[in-house]
């Protein structure tokens, strides 16, 4: 079962629509009693970063995942929830994220139009289970204004360029995964990442 | 690379798919959900939903439609047409759209747009805007209402106050193009693209392959729009990208 972090932003259907597809079950939820008891956890996002941090803190479930992760849960955050995975971010002035990853979320500057919508190749950093498993050229879908930044590169499995921006798209530390991009709308691509989620990490 | 966009155009009436050449002459031209599924097997990226229903019971039909797409295809649609309130936003979202455009109602209550962004985030506020050249030709009006009625605004003036207000992405139409099919009204996307730093999406006009072509080469565009060209089955997406790859545009193949 994997449990799917409802902290009341977000598109949550889509990420369960496409848990369904693959054949997982799933279950949405803000109660750490209910997600204390799945094998695996997903915490989506979308909106801004204080806004979420704020709703997640409130509900306690900073804490709550902190020790879901140091017991050795495996975490998923997609987009919004990506980015809560590191230390703070500037979007809105400073707000501290969960701190999982070493970094700082920080705002896109370039040429190209800001948010970066629309699909973009993923560009592997290290070798990674997933590459094998996935088209020679993935591509996934992004939104985001906002990218990692002073981040480990050993923690960077794969990125996708914009413009001179070299985003962080896919990222693994030991129990915790993230994506900045969507893969629950990344057509095939997407749904293999999300299986590999659910099945091997 | 980040890659352009093609993005079918499904107009839902009553909930069925129909498609009209300049609005007027509705044709009906199937389910909504087995057409969204057939786009996303041919690789559409994204799939516009235009609610072109006016009573309040279909505005729910159109709830239930976008919750049965969402169910069936993995890529990202945007639902529009008729949405008035933040209520309304939420509802589709909820059902699994990613993102709203807001066309009339903006025009009308230009705060939505700055509450919508607020609320849900700018990444699923699209500003849809129809436009037409003045007679005196020295620019675009916003028309509303399927094009009956010209607000009287400059068309450039309202997107620019748009994105300072929220908006996400622009989806422009040119309605001295649709139901033409001689291309995409470049100078007014252009015109639009200078003024603004969110993505742009192309709309009104396309009739063939070389004008998917061409607005990507005079980078007029990020994302192109199209419906009838796909309906009724004169080119596939996958044609589309085909042809967008060997000119060395970059596309999702």
């Amino acid at each position: 079962m994997i449990g799917i972090i409802d902290y009341g932003m977000g598109n949550l259907r889509s990420v369960e629509n496409a848990l369904k597809a693959i054949g997982r079950e799933c279950v949405i939820s803000d109660d750490p009693a209910v997600l204390h008891d799945c094998d695996k956890l997903i915490l989506p996002g979308v909106g801004a970063f204080n806004d979420c941090m704020k709703n997640v803190t409130d509900r306690k479930l900073d804490v709550f995942m902190k020790e879901e992760v140091s017991a050795g849960k495996p975490l998923l955050g997609i987009c919004l929830g990506m980015q809560m995975l590191y230390e703070y971010s500037e979007e809105n002035g400073i707000s501290k994220g969960l701190g999982f990853l070493k970094g700082r979320v920080t705002k896109m500057i370039t040429d190209l139009p800001v948010p970066e919508i629309g699909w973009n190749e993923l560009e592997w950093n290290h070798e990674c289970p997933l590459r094998s498993l996935l088209s020679e050229h993935p591509y996934v879908y992004y939104v985001h204004s906002y990218c990692a930044a002073d981040y480990d590169d050993a923690d960077l499995a794969a990125y996708s360029m914009y413009g001179d921006i070299r985003v962080c798209g896919l990222v693994v530390r030991g129990n915790v995964m993230g994506t900045q991009f969507h893969p629950e709308k990344s057509a095939q691509d997407g749904l293999k990442i999300l299986t590999y989620f659910a099945e091997v990490f | 690379m980040i890659t352009k966009r093609i993005i079918p155009c499904l107009d839902v009436k009553d909930g069925k798919v129909v498609k009209g050449i300049n609005f007027v002459g509705l044709r009906e031209v199937g389910d909504p959900a087995s057409l969204a599924k057939q786009y996303y097997e041919q690789g559409a990226d994204e799939l516009v939903f235009l609610d072109i229903t006016a009573t309040h019971e279909h505005r729910e039909t159109m709830v239930h439609i976008v919750e049965k797409v969402a169910e069936q295809v993995f890529m990202p649609f945007t639902v529009g047409g008729g949405i008035r309130t933040p209520e309304e936003i939420r509802a589709v979202l909820r059902a699994g759209a990613d993102k709203v455009s807001l066309n009339s109602a903006a025009v009308r209550d230009p705060d939505l747009i700055a509450r919508s962004a607020s609320l849900f985030g700018s990444q699923c506020i699209v500003l849809a805007v129809d436009g037409r050249m003045r007679p005196e030709k020295d620019g675009w009006n916003v028309v509303i209402n399927g094009g009956r009625i010209d607000t009287g605004l400059d068309a450039i003036e309202w997107i620019r106050e748009g994105v300072k207000k929220g908006a996400g992405e622009i989806l422009l139409t040119s309605m001295d193009a649709d139901g033409t099919k001689n291309g995409f009204d470049l100078p007014f996307l252009k015109a639009v693209r200078k003024e603004v730093h969110v993505p742009v999406i192309a709309s009104g006009g396309c009739g063939s392959l070389e004008h998917f072509a061409e607005v990507f080469e005079q980078d007029a565009a990020d994302a192109a729009l199209a419906a009838s060209l796909f309906h009724y089955g004169e080119l596939t997406v996958g044609d589309v990208k085909k042809y967008l790859r060997e000119k060395g545009i970059p596309v999702r193949l």
